[in-house]
């Protein structure tokens, strides 16, 4: 049973990708049966060409997933070179799991909410300095060149590369590094970059490329920050697979695998600088320089990463403000009564999303638990060494979501299965499953082996060693990887909406479905409760160890 | 006589065919009882534009209410674009999917509708079957069998009736301008302080047709079908309009609010000065809620302004259509419209023919005192009629061909 864990999680993360892709592919070239298309042509194509502003919707795409990716691993490498053993390190470390459980729409809204002309950040300014008493009429969200886009992801960009990066340091052992470049006379900021960085990176590229294809292709955060006229290609890709027009169908095809392309190139581009970077920093890194540029470096090191932070918060705060406000003209700072209506009267409509949410959550976070707790024991006692799959599992963040989901509903109604709750919790399954995956395997393979030789040679079997042994010492990071998978399928909003056809709601499509109706107040509401679930995730995973536990607390690593 | 010759096989087909009958078989309209019969457990999906916070309030009241008297579960399946749901049955039925589609209603009008009557997506005629219809007077009230100059045929149920209702904050504006042309004057002089909701948006279009309907000379050829005049010629004058108008607008006209309801919160907000919704009762409802400054009043045009009735239909592969007939005469009731029409809930304005109805009937359509910020009770007597559905969708491209790209 056990031996068949691995090829059940490819085939489970596989072929669900690989079909979707060519039912995708298929479509593109004029050839779908079902909707009465037969044989190959490039009409899909000719008529995607034809659209108006096709190539700005890539370049924004294209854009907005590079740059927002590279601003984000500056931030965050610069923050490890800067301020280990700090104050600041300790806090955000603290603050990191929070900050990545709070999903893209409510980001998203809340910082929609602090940059927006009539938004907190112009409240707090006007009329006092600014002497507007009213809005200035400036183009701030949805901006054509899709900057509050790249904003809105960088925020939720750091919190994941930096937990990654965290996870990856301990097998560097990076204060050895340390020690032996400060002993040379390197100052701390600059000897972390040299000595510490270029082991680092190569652990932490695949999350970074995950990062670039999830940029590329993001379709809430777009909805709410990107631009409009026209918007990027994954929104325009939505926009026409829903089109009455069935000859719309086929073009949407061509443009999820022009989509798939695009994120490709930008893979293919970051490959690029990443060779440019390395024959670049050569030099640097032997040149023996020891202390030059460390202020700057480090001035900026710990001030970005703290900006980021206290943005996504300031963000949470002003959801928080217009989930309970009356009355709230421009410009005064606060409103000028509070209420507790919206809450109220969105307390009854709450409740089948929150069951729906909290079912798909469950369901999909515990397979995907079970299943690489199976693939994990058997790596473990075939001593298989990993890498070689990893690839495979990244296969779901690396391909663009939109450009295989829709070819996937194709394929699974052409075997008869209909949209539903089980099909929603199949989809999320491939997303939750690399997380967790990701965020289990490193404390799993470094758990100390002999606690499980010292179990064994007490005759006990391999099983019973797992089960009363393993389990309990990993307790907190099993936990912790839970609540990463429940975070992550609780912020899904295109597998939810596309594979349940809308009839599965969850906080996330109630959330983004409001988003049309910019009624400010609700979208509050609706954001901070999809804040809140995931953070009630991390607060169980972080006290439950600690009750139930606390007997075996000596054991706790 | 050919059939008696084999009795026994013709028992066992009408028999075979007697037992699959009541799982393929559409409910009768005319047999209401049997109708009811069969709705009661069934799950309606109806799927409707759920960007109204008001609506959605109003569809949950409804999906109560639906319980408590029938036994009828209705979900409300919110879409950003009714498009969808038509892209959805579309979908299903080239799939070969004809009795297990995932939609029981759509809230619809217009081009959809014509979409869908077109490509025979939709079951029927039910509609006038209803119990409920009767109250609507249809002979004198021509407009709840016509949706964009199309007759309904019995395929799709009124529910509301919309007309475009123009609002401004008197305590920033004056005088608001009182037709198309003049809203160009003011918005010169009052930069930046209106716009229209992005296209495909439906509040947008009906924008863009008011707009086509004051500015060309050519008005009769926009109740017929495009393809019987110059589409170039007859939408000449409003390009014209518009490109005049776009650099005056919100954010210059670079960027154009999401919808109707993203209207009314720029409003809010103090951005815009002059607004318009599809609902005379947006911005009176909108001030009893906190959302706009007691301030505001309503107006419209004074050469009249667009107005429709919006329907519910059923898609032809429902299963559950005995509970989306059931739904759709409830939503015909007097009860469930003077609910829908209360300030309370929604505001929007009844179907029926309120002075057909009894007294008792009739006062649950009384709502006391007029809201300052409502409109006058006789002004909206003057409703333009809205054009050949062909026209919608023609516009909507070529103003995404001409503005989409900004």
């Amino acid at each position: 049973m056990l031996r068949l864990a691995p090829a059940l999680i490819i085939a489970l993360l596989v072929l669900p990708v690989a079909a979707g892709l060519l039912m995708v592919l298929l479509p593109a070239f004029g050839y779908l049966p079902a909707l009465g298309g037969h044989g190959g042509s490039l009409a899909p194509w000719q008529m995607l060409f034809a659209q108006p502003g096709l190539w700005r919707s890539v370049a924004v795409s294209f854009t907005s997933g590079l740059v927002s990716a590279a601003i984000a691993l500056v931030i965050v490498v610069l923050f490890l070179a800067a301020s280990r053993g700090t104050w600041l390190d300790r806090s955000i470390r603290r603050l990191v799991s929070p900050l990545l459980a709070i999903p893209h729409a409510a980001i998203a809204f809340g910082f929609a909410f602090l940059i927006a002309p009539s938004g907190l950040l112009a409240r707090l300014i006007s009329p006092s300095l600014t002497g507007w008493e009213r809005p200035p009429d400036a183009l701030i969200i949805n901006d054509p060149w899709g900057l509050s886009l790249i904003a809105g992801l960088v925020l939720k960009e750091v919190p994941f590369l930096l937990l990654m990066s965290l996870a990856a340091l301990p097998q560097l052992v990076p204060e050895k590094r340390l020690m032996l470049a400060r002993s040379l006379g390197y100052s701390p900021t600059i000897a972390w970059l040299k000595t510490v960085l270029p082991s680092l990176y190569p652990l932490i590229r695949l999350p970074v490329y995950a990062v670039i294809a999830y940029a590329t292709s993001v379709v809430d955060m777009a909805l709410i920050l990107g631009p409009t006229l026209p918007p990027t290609l994954s929104v325009s890709i939505l926009r026409w697979f829903n089109d009455p027009d069935i000859s719309h169908r086929f073009m949407a095809s061509a443009a999820a695998v022009l989509q798939l392309g695009v994120t490709i190139a930008a893979l293919l581009c970051w490959w690029l600088l990443e060779q440019l970077t390395r024959l670049l920093a050569r030099g640097w890194l032997t040149n023996g320089s020891r202390q030059r540029g460390e202020i700057a470096l480090r001035v900026v090191g710990r001030s970005a990463l703290l900006f980021a932070s206290i943005t996504a918060l300031a963000a949470l705060v002003g959801l928080g403000l217009f989930s309970l406000a009356g009355f709230w003209r421009f410009p005064e700072l606060l409103p000028q009564m509070l209420t507790l209506d919206h809450w109220q009267r969105s307390g009854p409509m709450l409740v089948t999303p929150l069951v729906n949410t909290a079912l798909i959550g469950l369901i999909s976070t515990t397979l995907a638990t079970a299943l690489v707790l199976t693939t994990l024991e058997n790596e473990h006692r075939q001593h298989i060494q990993p890498r070689r799959a990893l690839w495979l599992l990244y296969l779901p963040l690396l391909v663009p979501q939109i450009a295989f989901l829709f070819g996937l509903i194709v394929a699974a109604e052409s075997l008869g299965v209909r949209p539903q709750l089980g099909l929603v919790i199949a989809g999320h399954l491939l997303f939750v499953l690399p997380y967790v995956y990701l965020s289990l395997a490193e404390a799993y393979r470094r758990l100390d082996p002999r606690w499980l030789q010292v179990a064994r040679s007490l005759g006990v079997s391999r099983s019973a060693a797992f089960w009363k042994v393993r389990l309990p010492l990993l307790l907190a990071p099993l936990l912790t990887a839970f609540a990463v998978g429940l975070a992550v399928s609780i912020g899904q909003y295109l597998p939810t909406q596309l594979l349940g056809a809308g009839r599965v709601t969850t906080v996330t499509t109630e959330a983004v479905a409001l988003a049309a109706g910019s009624n400010r107040r609700l979208i509050g509401v609706w954001a901070l409760v999809q804040a809140g679930l995931p953070l009630i995730g991390f607060m169980l995973a972080l006290g439950l160890p600690r009750l139930l536990g606390s007997h075996r607390r000596e054991l706790a690593t | 006589m050919p059939i008696n010759r084999h009795p026994i096989r013709f028992t066992i087909a009408t028999t075979l065919l007697g037992l699959a009958l009541p799982a393929m078989a559409n409910p009768d309209p005319d047999d209401w009882q049997s109708v009811v019969a069969q709705a009661e457990g069934q799950t309606v999906y109806w799927n409707a534009w759920g960007g109204d916070t008001r609506t959605n309030r109003y569809i949950d009241w409804v999906a109560e209410q639906m319980q408590a008297q029938y036994g009828v579960d209705v979900e409300h399946v919110k879409l950003d674009d009714t498009g969808s749901a038509v892209a959805r049955v579309l979908g299903e039925k080239q799939a070969g999917n004809h009795d297990e589609g995932s939609i029981d209603l759509i809230w619809i009008n217009g081009e959809n509708f014509a979409a869908m009557r077109d490509n025979d997506l939709l079951f029927g005629p039910f509609a006038e079957a209803l119990p409920h219809f009767a109250l609507t007077n249809a002979d004198e009230n021509p407009e709840v069998v016509t949706d964009f100059t199309l007759p309904t045929e019995g395929y799709e149920s009124p529910w509301g009736k919309a007309q475009i209702t123009f609002y401004y904050d008197s305590a920033q504006t004056e005088t608001p301008p009182k037709d198309i042309q003049s809203l160009l004057a003011w918005a010169r002089a009052n930069p930046g302080q209106f716009s229209y909701p992005r296209i495909p948006d439906f509040t947008g279009s009906t924008f863009l047709k008011q707009a086509l309907i004051e500015l060309t000379e050519q008005d009769e050829a926009l109740y017929q079908p495009l393809s019987e005049s110059d589409f170039e010629t007859v939408t000449e004058p409003l390009w014209t309009y518009l490109d005049a108008l776009h650099p005056h607008l919100w954010r210059s006209g670079r960027s154009f609010p999401d919808s109707g309801p993203h209207l009314r919160t720029l409003m809010s907000d103090g951005e815009l000065s002059l607004a318009f919704s599809f609902y005379p009762t947006d911005a009176a409802v909108a001030v009893m809620e906190y959302e706009l400054p007691d301030s505001v009043r309503s107006y419209v045009l004074e050469g009249g302004t667009l107005g429709n009735v919006h329907f519910v239909a059923i898609p032809y592969n429902s299963p559950h259509k005995a509970g989306a007939m059931v739904l759709a005469n409830y939503l015909l009731s007097t009860e469930a419209q003077a609910e829908k029409q209360s300030l309370a809930m929604w505001g929007d304005h009844s179907v029926l023919d309120i002075n057909q109805l009894d007294t008792d009937a009739q006062a649950l359509f009384e709502q006391g005192d007029r809201h300052p910020s409502e409109l006058p009770a006789d002004a909206l007597s003057n409703t333009l009629p809205e054009p050949h559905p062909s026209w919608m969708t023609a516009l909507q491209d070529a103003w995404l061909e001409r503005y989409g790209v900004n």
